[in-house]
């Protein structure tokens, strides 16, 4: 009863977390980006303008949900549900803190892997379903993007994987009481970076939406809470990568004096900043350049990665 | 890459640079004295329409936003019956105050003219006209311009700046 | 054809001119001020210098006028040479020493010469700090506007208004440098050009008093190409519209009709298109008690549709003040046998013998220009200063052709007008001038004779029958008039371009056929005459062309039920209205014509009484409108499209100049929505302007080319249509601001190759579809120069317009024979014979407020002989009874005396307001109102 009910709290309290910090996360972005653009970001409704992204959540509510007569109706309404789930679901193996956490799978990391490449079906589907021009092909670029950078993700987390021994993530989180894999892995973790960014459709990466050329690429038909999911569905993302970098490289909720859960937050917090300011410095690449970056230097770069890792284990046998 | 990680780390050092937003409406900004804004009609020294209807400063317009039509009053003093500027369409360029030859047209630094409603941003002779000579206190174009004014306060041919009294026609006679 | 070089390049350039000329003509931008091509050269400006060097060695130079200098083979000049652009500068600035700093409130800001030539000398900056000459102004009536300070002193107001015009009233009053440019005291000016001064002063001093009322400027207007409405030759102008109302008519130069000037009707009639008397609205009443009311168009078609079902009779009037294209539509209308033209009877039968004069004769019909070029004319009955005032300008040019020859003789070339006139002094050539009454060209003719009309056409037999024996003879010729017969038979058969003018001014057809014996019978003894008429409206004999008999032929069908288009007159009205009782046509459309105008109020009371229903298609709400059943606003010379053929025969088309608000639309496309909702007359419906002129040409084979006489709708440029509004074109965005913000797209035009708007093709359109004269640098009527091959002689790809009557060759047509015998004063009665005047004859002109001013007053002209034996002085009030049986017949007028007038014959202006609808001449008791009214006679 009381493991039950300890799930059930976890999983209320995470997903009641996850919702309320994702939408205050695009006020957290819009701020962060005003400090690094020398201006104010949001500062009028609430303190410092925190209330910013009720009013958005309000407004996004009120708005006319509109469903394109020429869209595919049935998966034009299932695709934003689709991405929204996803990664919720990829939440659920994240160990934030010990005893914090809705499931403790041993092939968690696996899991996590299928849950993000899962999402991209939203994406692609959104696309479609809208029978537009610029929906299709932001969902085109989604799907190729997705197929590339798949590919090195997974691979990119091997090496942890072999120091660590295990899938599961509380175990990896264990393995690093010692050394923060971010050392050992330092190859890993850009390229797990890299990956996450274009896995999350972040800035610089963000080619599927590609605002100033796609007019809002995938989700260009989407209004209301439909777009609101999509909405919701990145920053969510953006949390789930940023934890399970800290998870996998950053030694999760370890760390001396404080603590776990505000070593974990803490640290979750620092990677979603990074990823905020990789947002606030970096320009968009060319399509091209974004398919042969991924293929020509970053899968090669995971095998290398592997290869030496793989190599070290063997030699010293650990 | 190394570019890439450069330019993070100087945005990243923005942070501790100042900001450079004004804080409109809380904090009014400095708005010059030759600022183009709100176009006004001024007055002469004498309390008279400045506006002469020229038309000049409407062939000046470059989006055609200026309309009025020329009059006369009994003493031959030329007024416009009407003056309309679409404030909808004006782009606050001055070239009409650059082409008004006596500067009744003026731009003054008033900009917060926002409405709701596009009609309200039709502005006729009565919104425009101030009661004051606005930036050039002292011209006064019927006092130097070579044209007669009847009436009270008027002036007859040989009277503005300049001007020699007028040829007797009975002395050019045989 | 010689070389010259302008700036070490070689140009061909025209012999025997003047080198302005010739470098203007080769697209030159030299500045000038004095000269002006109908005025020629006189040197007074000094502003046209340029350097003239000796030959190709001669670095030096010296600095000449270009305008007083020939142009000689091998010249070498300098346009460019840095001391004549320096000189030229310096000209400008002394010239404006004096002007008064008053551009932005003067009318000619934005198209004047001045400001033009003041840039291009590059006089940017005033040094002169000293204290200016002025002046007073004059008023000058309610035409034209003085303002003499802004005056450069460059004389072409008094060149153009006493050399060329003939004007009196106006002078040069010149004390040192104080040169006054006036009248000797404030006062109308006499002459019927005086707002030709407008366009001829090269800056602000003489401006149009009536554009001043609603001043616009140039660049504001939006122009299209028209043709003149208030008389009947035709001349090309330039109306400019500004928010819906027309502002001012310029001159359009057309140089085979009016080159550069207009008359004072032309010019300042067009104010009747703005009058309070516009019909705006349909309107309409289904009982004759009610008043009329404004109804919508679709009810009033309906209403329509139901007055013309199931098989009544439908007659239509046409009318010589709309178009050939309108009064076509209402023929297909009503049908051709159903049409009656719509003027009277008189009229009628006048038009009519003046057409087969023109087309069976021998004698051509000349242009206006080829008028100036006679050298020996005879005028016959007609006062064509007041019938068709640019007739007489033309004249007064005429009389100079012959002295010419003095000039060259002394190889003074034509263009010196100042050594021309001195070694011409007082010689002019030939013009007789034989009309009822005294004219105002009596000043340059050779010798006048006045009398009544059979003793003119008797004086035009007898100068026929001695040019050509074979012409009849006229019997009981006094002495005296065969002697002027002679002369004038001498002086045409000498002449090198012989013409003879008339006209139905004097109503009388033996003057017409007088005047076309002379013609003829020059012409048949190896003299090719010019035969010109003057007829009264802008499309007299384009309407006279497409037939129909005249209206009071309708009066004679309401009796008898049977169409009379046999183009043999019927009876006259006067004896046809009584028996209105039988009346037999149910509905009369009435186009564009007032019938108080044209015949007897009572008459047409009776007429337009006796139809059930009366349908009148006018835009002036006239007496005729009163007394309709149905009125349809029709648009104006300005909100209509045509073509109009003019007293030459030549067909010209006007052009749409603005989109009337409402339901005011051209005549012939009321006709078609009548024809359409009837389901009644031709197939297809016509859907722009150009289908009604092929209809009407495949119809008339006479009318033919008028398909020609400017380029159809889909006419384009590169793609674009010709742009009405120019460029610079203000207040797009506001000037409708008030109504709605959202802006309307610009009205489209089916039936013109020219937009409402500004946009479109920039350059030069063809001349028939010139809208304005405009060219970079050119912002005066100057421009016009760039719009022309030489400069002064025709517009670049011809003048608009085509003839549509060319003669045959001599010797086809028979002298007509009737002549009258001679006229013979009657006891106690007068022949009343009609007077026209300029200004108050015209029925659209006297609308317009500044015409109304100067319009002339009713009143009784007599001779001053027959005056004392009546007892009456100039200013009595006097009583006219007109002899005839039907219709009103009694008008109390003060007395003028005129001693031209023949004993035995009176005047009376024709036409004024309160005398219109009185058909002359006709006999008439007059009595001294006094005298009558003791004798009981009625009020």
């Amino acid at each position: 009863m009381s493991e039950l009910a300890h799930t059930w709290s976890n999983v209320v309290v995470i997903l009641i977390f996850l919702f309320s910090f994702a939408a205050l996360l695009s006020w957290i972005e819009r701020r962060l980006l005003g400090v690094w653009q020398d201006r104010y970001g949001p500062n009028r409704v609430g303190p410092f303008g925190m209330l910013q992204s009720v009013a958005d959540a309000i407004k996004l509510l009120a708005k006319e949900d509109w469903i394109p007569p020429f869209a595919d109706k049935a998966l034009f309404v299932l695709a934003p549900a689709v991405i929204a789930t996803t990664t919720l679901l990829a939440f659920a193996v994240v160990p934030i803190a010990p005893g914090i956490g809705v499931v403790d799978l041993n092939i968690g990391l696996l899991f996590f892997l299928a849950m993000s490449s899962l999402g991209v079906y939203s994406i692609v589907l959104g696309g479609w379903a809208s029978n537009n021009k610029y929906s299709l092909l932001g969902g085109f670029r989604a799907a190729a993007q997705m197929l590339s950078y798949e590919v090195f993700m997974g691979l990119s987390l091997m090496g942890v994987v072999m120091l660590a021994g295990s899938f599961n993530l509380r175990d990896i989180v264990a393995a690093q009481e010692d050394l923060w894999f971010c050392i050992p892995q330092i190859l890993g973790l850009i390229t797990f970076t890299v990956a996450g960014i274009a896995e999350a459709r972040r800035l610089p990466f963000d080619l599927p939406e590609a605002e100033n050329e796609l007019v809002a690429g995938f989700h260009t038909e989407y209004s209301s809470m439909k777009f609101g999911l999509f909405f919701i569905g990145e920053y969510v993302g953006i949390i789930l990568i940023s934890a399970v970098m800290v998870t996998l490289f950053f030694g999760g909720w370890l760390g001396p004096l404080l603590p776990p859960l505000m070593w974990f937050l803490l640290k979750t917090f620092i990677v979603i900043g990074f990823f905020i300011l990789l947002r606030a410095s970096l320009p968009r690449p060319r399509y091209d350049q974004l398919m042969g970056y991924g293929w020509k230097v970053m899968l090669p770069l995971t095998l290398v990665n592997l290869l030496i890792t793989g190599a070290i284990v063997l030699a010293w046998g650990l | 890459m190394w570019n890439a990680l450069k330019s993070m780390w100087i945005i990243f050092l923005h942070m501790f640079h100042r900001r450079v937003t004004v804080q409109y409406p809380d904090e009014k900004p400095y708005i010059p004295p030759r600022w183009r804004g709100r176009i006004i009609l001024s007055r002469d020294p004498d309390g008279e329409e400045r506006c002469v209807a020229c038309y000049l400063c409407a062939a000046a317009c470059p989006v055609d936003c200026i309309a009025l039509q020329a009059t006369e009053d009994e003493h031959g003093r030329r007024y416009p019956d009407f003056f309309r500027i679409n404030f909808s369409r004006c782009i606050f360029c001055g070239y009409c105050e650059e082409a008004c030859p006596t500067d009744a047209i003026q731009l003054t630094s008033d900009f917060e003219m926002g409405e709701y409603d596009r009609k309200n941003l039709v502005y006729e002779k009565e919104d425009l006209l101030i009661d004051g000579p606005g930036k050039y206190p002292d011209y006064n174009f019927y006092r130097v311009a070579g044209l007669a004014i009847n009436g009270e306060g008027g002036k007859n041919k040989g009277e503005a700046e300049n001007e020699a009294p007028p040829v007797d026609l009975h002395h050019l006679l045989p | 054809m010689t070389t010259i070089h302008i700036d070490s390049r070689p140009y061909t350039a025209q012999d025997g001119d003047n080198l302005l000329q010739q470098c203007l003509s080769l697209g030159f931008n030299l500045p000038y001020f004095c000269w002006h091509p109908a005025l020629g050269s006189v040197g007074a400006c000094r502003q046209c210098a340029i350097k003239q060097f000796k030959n190709e060695d001669d670095k030096r130079g010296k600095i000449v006028m270009a305008c007083m200098t020939p142009v000689t083979d091998g010249a070498r000049i300098s346009i460019d040479d840095p001391e004549a652009r320096e000189f030229r500068a310096s000209v400008v600035e002394w010239l404006m020493v004096n002007h008064p700093h008053d551009c932005p409130v003067c009318d000619e800001g934005g198209e004047c010469h001045l400001q033009d030539m003041t840039v291009m000398t590059g006089h940017t900056y005033r040094r002169y700090q000293g204290r200016k000459r002025t002046f007073h102004n004059q008023n000058l009536g309610p035409l034209v506007n003085h303002e003499m300070n802004r005056c450069i002193q460059c004389y072409r107001c008094t060149r153009f208004y006493r050399d060329y015009a003939g004007g009196r009233d106006l002078d040069a009053m010149v004390l040192r440098n104080q040169v006054y440019f006036g009248r000797h005291e404030d006062g109308i000016l006499e002459s019927e050009f005086s707002g030709n001064l407008v366009e001829v002063c090269p800056t602000g001093v003489f401006t149009d008093k009536t554009l001043k009322q609603h001043y616009t400027r140039k660049w504001d207007l939006q122009t299209a190409p028209s043709v003149c409405m208030h008389c009947g030759l035709g001349c090309n102008t330039i109306p400019g519209e500004r928010y819906g109302t027309l502002r001012r008519i310029r001159n359009r130069f057309n140089g085979a009709v009016n080159g550069y000037f207009l008359c004072d009707r032309g010019r300042y009639g067009y104010e009747f298109a703005n009058s309070k008397h516009r019909i705006r609205q349909p309107s309409l009443r289904k009982d004759r008690s009610a008043a009329l009311q404004s109804a919508i168009k679709r009810d009033m078609l309906q209403h329509i549709a139901a007055l013309l079902s199931n098989g009544t009779r439908v007659i239509g009037i046409g009318s010589p003040r709309a178009s050939v294209e309108s009064n076509f539509a209402l023929r297909t209308l009503v049908g051709p046998e159903w049409f009656y033209a719509g003027v009277s009877d008189r009229d009628g039968r006048l038009l009519a013998s003046i057409l087969d004069i023109l087309r069976q004769g021998p004698a051509r019909s000349p242009s206006l220009h080829e008028v100036e070029l006679a050298d020996a004319v005879l005028v016959l009955g007609e006062d064509v200063t007041n019938t068709a005032p640019l007739l007489a300008l033309a004249l007064r040019q005429s009389v100079r052709r012959q002295p010419q020859k003095i000039a060259e003789k002394m190889h003074i070339p034509h263009w010196n007008d100042n050594a021309v006139r001195g070694a011409v002094q007082q010689e002019r050539g030939p013009l007789f001038i034989a009309t009822v009454a005294g004219t105002k060209l009596d000043d340059v003719a050779t010798q006048t004779f006045h009398a009544a009309p059979d003793d003119l056409a008797r004086l035009g037999f007898a100068v026929a029958h001695v040019l050509d024996s074979s012409a009849p003879p006229v019997l009981d010729m006094p002495d005296a008039l065969q002697e002027l017969a002679d002369t004038i038979a001498e002086a045409l058969k000498t002449a090198e371009r012989p013409m003879v003018i008339s006209g139905i001014g004097c109503g009388n057809r033996a003057v017409i056929e007088a005047a076309a014996n002379v013609a003829w019978s020059l012409s048949n003894t190896g003299h090719p005459a010019e035969l010109c008429f003057a007829v009264p409206e802008c499309n007299s004999l384009g309407a006279a062309m497409i037939g129909g008999v005249s209206f009071e032929s309708a009066f004679e069908t309401a009796c008898n039920g049977a169409p009379l288009n046999d183009n043999t007159a019927g009876a006259t009205a006067e004896t046809s209205t009584d028996v209105a009782a039988d009346f037999s046509v149910d509905t009369v459309i009435i186009l564009e014509n007032d019938l108080y105008q044209r015949a007897d109020a009572a008459i047409v009371d009776r007429f337009l009484a006796a139809a059930k229903h009366v349908v009148v298609i006018d835009h002036i709400d006239n007496a005729t409108c009163a007394r309709a059943d149905v009125v349809l606003p029709a648009g104006t010379f300005a909100e209509a499209d045509g073509t109009l053929v003019n007293n030459e025969g030549r067909a010209q088309r006007f052009f749409q100049v603005f989109v009337p608000q409402g339901d005011i639309q051209e005549s012939w496309r009321w006709a078609q929505d009548i024809m359409t909702i009837t389901g009644s007359g031709k197939g297809q419906p016509w859907i722009n302007l150009d289908q009604v002129s092929a209809a009407c040409a495949a119809a008339i084979p006479l009318l033919q080319p008028i398909l020609h006489a400017a380029p159809p709708a889909d006419f384009r440029i590169g793609g674009q249509k010709i742009s009405r509004q120019p460029h610079r074109y203000s207040g797009r965005t506001a000037m409708l601001a008030d109504i709605s913000v959202h802006e309307p797209k610009p009205p489209e035009d089916p039936d013109a190759p020219l937009s409402f708007s500004m946009e479109g093709y920039l350059g030069h359109p063809p001349p028939a579809l010139i809208p304005r004269f405009w060219a970079p640098g050119w912002n005066s009527v100057q421009a016009v120069n760039k719009f022309q091959d030489e400069v002064g002689s025709s517009l670049a790809g011809g003048d608009p317009g085509v003839r549509l009557i060319e003669p045959v060759p001599a010797g086809k047509a028979e002298y007509f024979s009737n002549v009258p015998i001679a006229f013979t004063r009657r006891t106690d009665e007068w022949l009343v014979v009609p007077l026209h005047h300029v200004f108050g004859t015209d029925e659209l002109s006297v609308l317009a407020p500044a015409i109304a001013e100067l319009a002339a007053r009713p009143y009784l002209a007599l001779n001053p002989a027959d005056a004392a034996e009546l007892g009456l002085a100039a200013g009595d009030e006097s009583r006219l009874q007109l002899l005839r049986t039907n219709g009103r017949t009694g008008y109390s007028l003060p007395v003028q005396l005129k001693s031209e007038l023949q004993r035995g014959v009176a005047g009376l202006p024709a036409g004024l307001p309160g005398l219109a609808g009185i058909n002359l001449p006709a006999w008439g008791k007059v009595t001294r109102l006094g005298i009558g009214m003791k004798q009981g006679a009625p009020p």
